[in-house]
This record gives structure tokens, sequence and C-alpha cells, in this order.
């Protein structure tokens, strides 16, 4: 199997621009779905990125389209960056038969096989076994394939955690783990979840390369995985990255959000990762006020035609309720 | 026992018409071969990872120890560690990842030593292998298969011994088979990694010594239907995987009587074979459901509610149930026993339900 090659890199000023609108085109998109949510017109959890843009964002520049994605609930981000169409998203919100997942998955099950993005997985740890296969299917058959696995400190907790940093150790097989650290696992903060807190260290034990990344700053997390990325395609060997973030909302929109002291989610918002890019590329005069104004107002529309298109969309008929319970026989 | 052969002479002819019937190794003896379940079982593997480069075993123990009841026993040395993987004891990961692996084309065959240790891999078939493909509205197909033993009657107590297959029939989303023969063992294998979804196959511990002979050609069966083991008139015997031996026993005691019992095996759990077990009672109006599982909440519960729902203006007399009693399986031999159905409580309630 031909490695496909990624794109030349932009020039550095107008990458720096692409990531801001990555960024800001999750950030919208997810600010959009908090007043959808409040005005009724989808449902169920939604769990927000807000704060945590840079990780999906930065991630996601050090992998190739055959690379695979295994993402977690908190994945409306990871979704839109690796380019499932934001209708397609926002269909799968309201339920719709256009929805990436056909309605069936809703705003924690977002899939695209197509592009290699092997769905959010509500369970907490309940992906990483999967992506130990999806690499192990890789290794088997010759690929030079990376397979991304996003999840949260909470998931460092669980014995799947720990049979997969093993096995995928064990076994040499070619997993970029990536650790979204946002320091709460629901409501219980690391220090009242993890007898030992550093979690790059807890992998490390594994025999696994594992480092600690500011998530806050998307060229820092683009620099890590570049690197991680590469060193897992040359050896095959699992990396894990520590990239530690902060979500700004509340874990879900159920959540009152009463475990966190204001002043802290003040301090994180501070440095928010959208901000601080912005601010570095203004002051480089690499980005004006206009040009900000100008994405914004393009992500604005975008969104609208995607809200416009999901309620617009046709519903999934209630005879195919069973539809895709098995796989339809061969004719 | 001609209805058997004609079951299975059926099944080979399906099997041969899609092209999957196979006789890798025994290719070159005519008469029948003597075998037994373990072997047979062996001989399906070894047949699946010759035939489709895609296919490999991964468990615990399945490599250098030979799997712990000796299925694989020298298939490392065939096949090499890359295809017959020995895991650490890490049966959520290993699980998860056959998942994976399935879906990223590979056909894995994962084992799982004891339906009881599957429970620390329920998550990971429950949430994601029974899941993917509705939840992901069609894209996320998981052909696997995860092969476990289940079932009691070796004196290893109530963490080796229970028969949970039931539990696993409530999921929709997988399949769940249990070979009780010899042509089972050997067929079912193949034809569930045919399957695009995920197969899981109860081999009963009892069985994996018992001997018998198979025909040379023999190769892949159907998995869609019940089979009738034993013709018979007066009443229906419904029952499955290690108790289809003790349900044809007591069918022997009961014909010494004069009374003419019906031996279903179930064969497939779920999708349960509605048809076969509905026209048997229909023609004997009496049916006796015989499960190694616990009464409540279970299989046999399942199958008579069934009998109830669509046949009950046939039945004759009550559906009777013999089942394991309500106890985590005890080690001493007469208590073990005492807890699992046996023959002689099976003709029991043949004869209360003859009446």
């Amino acid at each position: 199997m031909t490695r496909p090659e990624r794109q030349d890199p932009l020039p550095a000023a107008a990458h720096r621009h692409e990531l801001l609108r990555q960024m800001l085109l999750i950030r919208r998109f997810e600010e959009k779905c908090v007043e959808l949510y409040s005005a009724g017109e989808i449902r169920g959890f939604v769990h927000l990125y807000i704060g945590e843009e840079a990780v999906a964002v930065g991630v996601n520049q050090a992998l190739t389209a055959d690379d695979n994605i295994v993402s977690t609930y908190r994945e409306h981000g990871h979704a839109l960056v690796r380019g499932i169409p934001m209708e397609a998203v926002m269909a799968e919100m309201y339920g719709k038969a256009s929805g990436c997942s056909r309605g069936r998955g809703g705003s924690m099950h977002l899939f695209d096989t197509g592009r290699r993005f092997y769905g959010g997985n509500a369970i907490v740890g309940g992906g990483l076994p999967l992506a130990t296969g999806l690499a192990l299917a890789d290794k088997m058959r010759g690929g030079q394939r990376v397979t991304a696995c996003f999840f949260g400190d909470g998931a460092v907790a669980e014995g799947e955690f720990h049979e997969c940093m093993n096995l995928a150790a064990l076994w040499d097989l070619p997993v970029l783990f990536c650790c979204e650290n946002n320091r709460y696992a629901m409501g219980t903060a690391l220090e009242r979840e993890h007898a030992q807190a550093d979690l790059a260290l807890r992998a490390e034990s594994y025999g696994m390369t594992a480092w600690p990344v500011d998530g806050m700053d998307v060229l820092a997390v683009e620099q890590a995985a570049r690197r991680a990325a590469e060193a897992v395609r040359a050896g095959g060997r699992p990396h894990f990255l520590e990239l530690r973030t902060y979500r700004f909302r509340a874990h879900s929109m159920y959540d009152p959000d009463r475990y966190r002291d204001k002043a802290e989610v003040e301090a994180w918002r501070g440095r928010d990762p959208l901000d601080s890019l912005a601010r570095r590329m203004r002051e480089a005069g690499e980005l004006s006020d206009d040009e900000l104004a100008s994405d914004g107002e393009k992500l604005a529309a975008q969104i609208e035609e995607s809200i416009a298109a999901a309620r617009a969309a046709p519903e999934e008929p209630v005879e195919d309720l069973t539809k895709f319970v098995y796989s339809p026989e061969p004719s | 026992m001609s209805t058997q052969a004609a079951q299975n002479g059926r099944e080979a002819r399906r099997a041969r018409t899609t092209g999957s019937a196979s006789s890798a190794g025994q290719a070159s003896q005519a008469g029948p071969v003597k075998i037994s379940y373990r072997e047979a079982m062996r001989a399906a593997i070894r047949e699946a990872l010759q035939r489709d480069d895609r296919v490999f075993l991964m468990g615990e123990d399945v490599g250098r120890y030979g799997g712990c009841f000796a299925v694989s026993l020298g298939l490392l040395e065939e096949f090499g560690p890359e295809r017959i993987r020995d895991t650490p004891l890490s049966e959520s990961a290993f699980v998860g990842a056959g998942i994976g692996a399935a879906m990223g084309g590979m056909r894995p065959i994962v084992e799982i030593m004891t339906v009881n240790f599957s429970l620390l891999a329920l998550d990971q078939i429950m949430n994601n292998a029974a899941t993917l493909l509705h939840m992901s509205g069609g894209q996320c197909s998981v052909p696997l298969v995860i092969r476990m033993a289940t079932g009691a009657g070796r004196q290893v107590a109530a963490q080796h011994s229970h028969s949970l297959e039931g539990w696993y029939t409530h999921i929709p989303g997988i399949k769940v088979l249990a070979p009780a023969t010899l042509e089972d063992a050997r067929g079912m294998l193949w034809t569930a990694l045919q399957d695009p979804d995920p197969v899981l196959i109860f081999e009963h511990g009892s069985l994996y010594n018992m001997q018998g002979t198979l025909a040379p050609d023999a190769g892949a069966v159907d998995i869609s239907a019940a089979a009738i083991r034993r013709p018979g008139g007066d009443l229906t015997l419904l029952t499955y995987g290690g108790t289809l031996g003790k349900a044809l026993a007591a069918a022997g005691e009961l014909a010494a009587d004069g009374i003419d019992a019906e031996v279903i095996d179930l064969r497939t759990l779920r999708p349960l074979d509605d048809a076969t077990i509905m026209a048997s009672v229909r023609r004997t109006h009496r049916a006796v459901i015989v499960d190694e599982g616990w009464r409540s909440g279970s299989l046999s519960a399942e199958v008579s509610a069934r009998i109830t729902e669509q046949a009950f203006y046939d039945l004759d007399a009550p559906v009777e149930r013999v089942c394991s009693a309500e106890v985590p399986v005890p080690y001493a031999r007469h208590l073990e026993e005492a807890a699992l159905p046996q023959a002689g409580g099976i003709a029991a309630a043949a004869r209360r339900a003859v009446g």
C-alpha cells in the first residue's frame, strides 16, 4: 500500500489562518447547537467541545485521509475537522435521514466510515479496544495507517484503558492515543479520580512514548501530533499524547456545573485557544479584524444553511425502524 | 434417525450450493472419519485459516498452550503467531480489538475461555459489536466470530460452569449458535465467518471429548434452522448444546414406556427458528423445554412464551421446563448433578406432559 501524501503545507501565515478558521467552525457550530437545544429543536445528550478546539484541529493536521479516527461522545469537533460535511452532522443532530448516521446515532454517535471516522463512542474507554483492533488490522494487512484514538482523562481510570495500553504496546500497534485531559470526569476533578494525576506517566509505564502537551495552543498540539504520528508511522509503535485542555461549558446540556470554581473557569477562559491564536496573528500582522469578521460571517451563513437543510430533510420512515440491526441478506 | 440424516443432507446441499462446503483435511479418505468434537472444531478453524487469509484466531492461551480445551492445539505451529495470537488476560481489550479488526477488514475468531469470563467483555459485545451497525446507520459492519465454552458438568464450581448464552440471546444485533453435534462443530464456524454481523458460538464444555464419525466431506452447515434429531409423535423435547444428549437419552427411556418423543435441537438460539418449533408442537401438542440455564428470565422462558403466543390452541398440556436449579453451580459431584437437568428429570417432565 502506498502512503497518501499530505498536501504541501500552506505558507505559515495562511496555515495559521486555516487552523483558526477550523477552530472557529467548531466554536460557532456548537454555539448554535446550544441555541437549537434551548429551543427544543435538537435533543438527547449534547456534549460541547468549546474550549478544547485546539486539540481536534491540531491533531487532525498530523493525519492523512487514509488514517483512522475513533472518537468519544464529545466529538462534534473531531467530526467537523475530519471533513464530515456540516450538513450531515447537523442533520444527525436533528435525527434526520440525511444525518451522517441516518438519525440512529445523534450527537454522541457520528459516523463516516468513508472518511475512516469510526464514531463517537459513548461508553468511557469503550473506543480504545476498537482503535486497538483497527490498528491490528492495519498492521496485519501491511498498511501504513495511524489510528488516532481520542478519549478523556476519565477513561484513564477505566480497566479498558489499561488493557489497551498494554495490548497496543505489547503488539507494537500503530495507535496514536490522544488523551484529552480536560481535568474533569463529568463532575469529578482529576485529583479526585486519580491517585497519580500525571497521565502521561501512567501511559509511559506501559513502555510507550508519552508526553504532555499544552492543549490550549493549537500550534503546540499540531507540532506534538506531527511528531507523534510520524513516530507511529515510522516505527509502528503506539504513542500517547496527554493534551491538557479545559471545557468552558458544562459537561452536557443537563449539567448545572456546580462542581467547578467560577474563578477556575474564568482563568482557563483567559487561555481561549481561538483568542490566543487570533491575538498572535493580529500582533504579527497576519490577520485583520475585517478578515476575522468575514470568517465569522461565512461560517454563520454556512451554519444557517445546514440548519435549513436539516429542518427540510426527510425523516427515516418508521417502517425502517429495525433496519441495520443485522446486515441485509445478500441478494 | 432418518430425519436427522435428511436434515444433515439438506444442510450439506445448501452449503454446497452457496459454495461454502469443504472437505479440507480429509479429502483423501473415502469413508466416515472418526473424530471428536474438539477435533471437529479444530478442523473448522484450520479450514477457515487455510481458505481466508483475513481469518485469525486470538484469545488467552490459544497458541503455545494449545487452547485451554486443546481446541487449537498445533495451530500455532501450522499458522504462526501472527494468526494464532496469544492475548493477555484482557477480555475487554481483545474482544474489542476483534471488533475493531473486523471493521478494519479482517475476519477474527476470538476465543474466550468460558462464558463466565465473557462478562469481562460484555461492554464490548453489547455496547459495540451489537450496536455499531445500527448506531452508524448501516456503515459499520462487524464480521466477528466469538467462540466460548459454556456449561457445567466438570465439577469446576460457580465461576466456570454457568450457561449464560440465554443472556446473549436477549441482544439484537448478534447471532447466537450452539453446536451440539460433530456436524455442527465442524460446520457452523465457516458459515458464521461468512456472516457480515457478529456471531457468538457456545461450545458446551462436556462435549469436547464426544467421539463419533463425520462424513469425509463434512463442511459448512446452514445456521438458520433448528434440527429434528429424533422424530416422534407424542411430545416435543426442545433443547440445545450440552443437554441434547440428555434429551435423547430421556427419549430412549420414554420409548421403552411407549412414549414417542420428538427431540429438536434449536442449534441457533438467536434468531430462533419458530417455524420448526411450532410445526413440531402442532403435531405433538405437548412441549418440554430443556435448558441448562436457570429458569428465571431464561431462553427456556422465551421459547415457552413463543409457543404460548403462536401455538396455544394446539397444546394439550401446559408447557413444561427442565432447567438448572436456581443456585450457583456447586462443586461436589452429587450437588452439581442435582443442580443440572438430567435425563430422569426430563423423562419425568415428559410423562407429566403426556398425562
